[in-house]
């Protein structure tokens, strides 16, 4: 059977990335918590913002935040980006600690319909065997 | 160099008495120049040094910056047929640097590094590399120097374009502080009727609210008008000693003050402020050391040269400077204060919405143009004093404080 094929940018992980993609790939979304002061942060970086220590650990969130910013994107320099347009990118203020944010792109909606702390959740999308991506989607209400 | 205060320490970073700006050079700002960036570069250079009225062989400092697509201060030192180089720096840098550089070479001069220093910045934006590109994308997603981490993320998330980055800012003000396409609108307008009466602006037809809302959209709430252009082009500015200065063909232009200077968590060349609130930018942390330093009130000012990538870039900007309240800076506008004649003109040139996106130091060339009241039609009458910013909204940038030498 072939590989699925997408005419998307695919992630280059390196050696501080790599953790995130995996578990992306497991359909888990990652971010690293410092073990000195236990604050999280995004995107991943050698050291703390908040104290500066350089020990950290990854763990896994609730994949639920809410809208924190968002645009909605008419014309884009990659052209696999362009023939999807109109599409929405947002950014994701996770709900497991304030000020924790995660662009990603948003599903499941009519880019007139988002608002500002909207909430979402996230879902993986497999872009090949190897790689899928995170992505977002207002959380259903069910009457 | 003079003796300011802040928060009961004493700084010492005025150089009104150290360096001056002694001349200025632009080539012509086209969307293809038909010459390499080398040539552009060197043309601006020998302009700044024959307007300040010395030779081109007693330039001994160079300072430049840009991603991968200026010319480096080797290739100019080599053109410019230079003796010896006692000082250079190349910056690898986005506009945010664009006062920082006339800074550095200020403190070249102050320190004794270099006698006299010529500042640059030279790209074909429009027909070569253009800044935000594909290619300029490309190389951002091969390079380390701005967070490796970064395009992992952006790319992936469909967000690759400078425009897409700072609309993600703006949306963020519109949520916080009611700002609105009007707003954005009267950005562009103002610039643009500034533009009307500058020689060197690509942009010169006038720009109605209807014009700029028949504009097509980039990334929401970005337009095409909301954008600054795209140039080929280069300017350039001489500095030497404020002392030497008075000896030659202008009136000294003099660094009141000067910082470059960031907010915490500012990684990233497009995801720098993901950390403090979007809404605020780097102003928010330097701007009352800055007038400290220059010893000077926000009320003094004769006019601001405020980093104009994208329209809202000028409504964090001004609003973090403290020229008006937070969330005001629309209303300002739309009341046309900004334009020559009200209460504090803004982009006197057109800025880089308007006039051409030689990447900020257009805005230092105009100020200078402003303070040695040779700006011709545009002319901010009796101007002394002005400010010049550089960064785009995010979390890291640097600004000037300019005066005539006292």
């Amino acid at each position: 059977m072939n590989a699925p094929v997408t005419d998307l940018p695919l992630p280059r992980a390196n050696q501080l990335t790599q953790p995130f993609w995996q578990a992306a790939h497991e359909h888990r979304l990652v971010v690293q918590r410092c073990k000195a002061c236990g604050k999280m942060r995004f995107y991943p970086s050698g050291g703390c913002e908040h104290c500066g220590s350089m020990d950290y650990e990854w763990v896994q969130c609730s994949g639920r935040g809410r809208i924190y910013s968002w645009i909605v994107v008419h014309r884009n320099v990659d052209p696999g980006w362009q023939k999807r347009t109109p599409f929405v990118s947002a950014i994701v203020e996770l709900a497991d600690q304030a000020h924790v944010l995660v662009p990603g792109l948003l599903s499941e909606i009519a880019p007139d319909k988002v608002v500002a702390n909207l909430e979402v959740e996230v879902w993986f999308e497999d872009m090949t065997p190897d790689i899928s991506l995170p992505r977002w989607r207002p959380i259903a209400r069910r009457a | 160099m003079s003796h300011a205060k802040l928060d009961g320490k004493e700084i010492r970073v005025n150089f009104n008495s150290a360096a001056a700006i002694a001349g200025i050079g632009w080539t012509d700002y086209t969307r293809k120049s038909g010459r390499a960036v080398e040539q552009l570069a060197l043309e601006a250079c020998k302009k700044a040094v024959e307007d300040a009225g010395l030779k081109t062989s007693e330039v001994d400092g160079l300072v430049t910056y840009g991603i991968g697509d200026t010319s480096m201060t080797s290739v100019v030192a080599t053109g410019l047929g230079l003796p010896v180089l006692h000082h250079y720096a190349d910056y690898s840098a986005g506009g945010n640097m664009a006062c920082g550089v006339v800074l550095h070479a200020a403190m070249a001069i102050a320190t004794g590094q270099a006698t006299n220093v010529l500042v640059y910045r030279a790209l074909n934006g429009a027909s070569g590399v253009r800044y935000g590109g594909s290619r300029f994308s490309e190389l951002l997603a091969e390079s380390s120097v701005h967070s490796d981490a970064e395009p992992q993320f952006l790319d992936t998330a469909g967000i690759n374009m400078p425009a897409q980055h700072f609309a993600l800012l703006c949306r963020r003000h519109m949520i916080k502080y009611g700002t609105t396409e009007e707003d954005l609108a009267a950005i562009a307008i103002n610039g643009r009727a500034h533009a009307v009466d500058n020689e060197r602006a690509m942009k010169r037809a006038p720009m109605t609210l209807d014009d700029y809302r028949a504009s097509p959209w980039i990334a929401e709430p970005f337009r095409l008008l909301d954008c600054c252009l795209q140039s080929d082009g280069a300017c350039a500015l001489l500095l030497t000693s404020t002392e030497r200065a008075r000896d030659l063909r202008h009136k000294p232009v003099t660094l009141r003050g000067g910082m470059t200077g960031a907010g915490p968590a500012n990684r990233g060349l497009m995801w720098g402020n993901y950390w403090q609130e979007h809404a605020d930018c780097y102003a928010h942390f330097i701007a009352d050391r800055l007038f400290a330093m220059a010893d000077v009130t926000r009320g003094d000012l004769d006019f601001a040269q405020v980093y104009d990538c994208f329209t809202y870039s000028v409504i964090s900007q001004f609003e973090d400077f403290g020229l008006c309240e937070k969330g005001g800076a629309g209303a300002f506008f739309r009341a046309g204060h900004a334009r020559i004649g009200g209460k504090l003109p803004v982009n006197t040139a057109g800025g880089l919405l308007s006039e051409a996106y030689i990447h900020g130091l257009n805005n230092v060339v105009e100020a200078v143009s402003q303070l040695r009241g040779d700006a011709g039609a545009r002319q901010v009458k009796g101007a002394e004093l002005g400010l010049v910013t550089a960064g785009g909204a995010t979390s890291t940038g640097s600004a000037l404080i300019l005066g005539v030498a006292a």
